[in-house]
């Protein structure tokens, strides 16, 4: 397993390397000067804009410019936003929390509705029931989740009137972050109400998030569940008089699993450019809109900064869900 | 038999061999009733794309002052002239969203293209030559894979300049893994094959071993792969337009569109609804085709 892990940290970190690369020019390649790029001052003098090239290193060598900058990436300095004069790392780890909540109660929904769904429509395979989750499922796979939030919007939000259009809670409740996690918080909190007004505000942007993942769950549980289906273990469990129950649910569903496993593990990214999209329609003060925001207001630090510390954690998700595959099915361990 | 008629018989069950191999294709394919209706429904979007002139009841861009936010015919204040009511600026929403097809189209042949063309190159090239050439194509590859697709499609538009064009472009890049690898790997398969060491005995040219002999035979699953990302193509540069990173207004882009009807949602939902429904239906197309596609090419479940 020690192997199989630096095995994988061999692939990750010259890939981790490349992202450095790609955040360090990113800023270089941008139209126009660096330095007024990344002061964001107006009417600059000459002395400060010298002073300012000396500050960001502009005027030494590329090369030790991109060493300076991965020294400073390695004790957390990502640079200022320059809207807020925040450090970026700050402003990315206050925000994040608020996009991992809706990430996680999104994938809940499409594991909680497509695993089943999957299951269901493979054991039945031809039904009616099958035939419409696989209609739903390339539906949801089809969907442009920003014209879904928007229907959402309108059916549940304006005519209907049940749900709030946007942010995470009623602007009539506060209290200061314990966890970060409006629900939780809330709860903490003590005060009524706060918890159902921090639900209502979740649940339409969760849903809107779990479409994609959602109909992938299915679609990739219901083929899994084909193949495992048509296994000879299965047709000898079956021989042995096993109750349907018992087969799907212990000797199928296992292995069905393990591709299953990997799919979810590989929705993270998904999520993340889900959020860029669902956070900007319903307001919602994550990591997706921020970025959205950042690029609009040219706040290209946050940008450089947001960009490089998302790619990390889509590693780091994608590097344990590698490890997670790797316990449960040995085999991978010892191919390449 | 004389040696030039066995060459013709050759020939023969050569061209037969192909046009057998199409009509299996074909009957594999018709027998998945969706993935015919993607077709059908796919075949009358390029139409109407291709007719936009003769079929738009008005000019896409032409405002009527007289109609702000008509709603459609068959609701109270809706009339024929604007069969799907007009948006905020009394522009015909039927109008825009049949010319609105010849960009979700445009968008999708070309960024498949570009990334299939040069996916397929760097693909071929690390899975023939191996080495060092793999190890720096797909070291990039996987730093291109490292980020949310649309993230980085958004910065590289950020980086541009927003345009549609723009848009393709990091489009086809973020795109571009997925062919790499799926070229590779096919030609790796290939390439252990009793009949690429024959050529190589009789000592074929490396390029016309790479692109004559091997590549033919990787086709199936970059077919497939071009089919769906030829709709994701369409769903991200729409993304992209609704952010605000992709077509201009006033372009009749469809994620355009929606950008521009955001602030109306909830007094004119025909001017949310329909731009969208277009884009579902369109890639819900493709996407039926590309899995009849892959069903009717994939050797693997034709056999099961």
């Amino acid at each position: 397993m020690l192997k199989f892990l630096l095995k994988k940290l061999g692939v990750l970190l010259p890939t981790f390397f490349g992202v450095t690369l790609v955040a360090f020019i990113f800023i270089r390649l941008l139209p126009g000067d660096p330095v007024l790029l990344l002061a964001g001052e107006r009417g600059m003098t000459e002395e400060r804009h010298a002073q300012l090239m000396a500050e960001f290193g502009f005027d030494r060598p590329v090369l030790e410019q991109y060493v300076t900058y991965v020294g400073n990436l390695v004790q957390g300095d990502l640079g200022k936003s320059i809207i807020t004069k925040k450090p970026v790392t700050e402003e990315f780890f206050t925000l994040f929390p608020a996009t991992l909540e809706l990430s996680f109660c999104a994938i809940l929904i499409a594991v909680f509705f497509g695993l089943p769904a999957g299951m269901i429509a493979a054991t039945r395979r031809g039904s009616a029931f099958d035939h419409s989750v696989m209609a739903g499922a390339l539906t949801g796979y089809s969907m442009p989740i920003f014209w879904w939030g928007l229907l959402l919007i309108i059916l549940f939000s304006g005519t209907l009137g049940w749900t709030p259009v946007s942010g995470r809670i009623s602007l009539l409740y506060y209290f200061e972050p314990v966890t970060g996690f409006m629900l939780i918080d809330s709860l903490l909190s003590g005060q009524s109400g706060a918890f159902s007004s921090a639900l209502s505000h979740l649940i339409l942007p969760s849903i809107v998030l779990a479409t994609i993942p959602l109909a992938v769950i299915a679609r990739q549980t219901r083929s899994a569940m084909l193949e495992v289906l048509g296994e000879d273990y299965v047709r000898t469990a079956k021989a042995k008089g096993l109750g349907p129950g018992r087969v799907i649910g212990i000797h199928a569903l296992r292995n069905a699993m393990i591709p299953v496993i990997t799919v979810i593990g590989l929705q993270v990214g998904v999520l993340f450019a889900g959020a860029i999209l669902t956070e900007t329609i319903f307001s919602w003060p994550g990591i997706g809109k921020w970025m959205v925001d950042s690029i609009f207001r040219r706040d290209y630090p946050s940008v450089q900064g947001g960009l490089l510390l998302i790619a990390a954690v889509v590693m780091l998700v994608n590097l344990v869900v590698d490890l997670l595959y790797g316990l449960v099915n040995p085999q991978i361990r010892h191919t390449d | 038999m004389s040696e030039a008629s066995s060459i013709q018989d050759t020939l023969d069950t050569r061209a037969g061999g192909r046009m057998a191999l199409l009509s299996e294709f074909w009957s594999y394919f018709s027998e998945n009733r969706g993935a015919v209706m993607g077709l059908v429904f796919f075949v009358c979007i390029v139409l109407i794309a291709i007719f936009a002139d003769f079929i738009a009841p008005h000019a896409p861009n032409h405002q009527y002052r007289e109609a702000f936010l008509q709603p459609p015919f068959w609701q109270d204040g809706g009339s024929l002239r604007f069969p799907l009511g007009t948006d905020a600026v009394g522009r015909d929403l039927l109008s825009r969203l049949i010319y609105g097809s010849r960009f979700s189209l445009f968008i999708g042949c070309i960024v498949v293209s570009v990334s299939l063309f040069v996916g397929i190159f760097l693909g071929l090239c690390a899975g023939f030559f191996r080495g060092k050439v793999d190890t720096v194509i797909m070291r990039i590859m996987d730093v291109v894979l490292a980020f949310p697709s649309l993230l980085l499609a958004l910065v590289l538009v950020a980086l541009l300049g927003p345009s549609l064009i723009n848009a393709m472009i990091a489009i086809a890049i973020v795109q571009q893994p997925h062919y790499v690898r799926l070229t590779r790997a096919a030609v790796m398969g290939e390439m252990t094959k009793d009949y690429v060491t024959a050529a190589r005995v009789i000592g074929v040219k490396r390029l016309r071993l790479m692109f004559v002999t091997i590549l033919p035979n990787c086709m199936a699953p970059l077919i497939v792969q071009a089919a769906l990302s030829f709709s994701t193509a369409i769903l991200d540069a729409a993304a992209l337009g609704f952010l605000g990173m992709g077509a201009q207004p006033p372009t009749p882009e469809w994620g355009t569109m929606l950008a521009e009807a955001r602030e109306f949602i909830l007094r004119a939902w025909w001017v949310v609804t329909f731009p969208g429904l277009s884009i579902l239906f369109t890639v819900l197309a493709i996407n039926l085709m590309g899995d009849g596609l892959r069903d009717a090419l994939d050797p693997k479940l034709k056999r099961s």
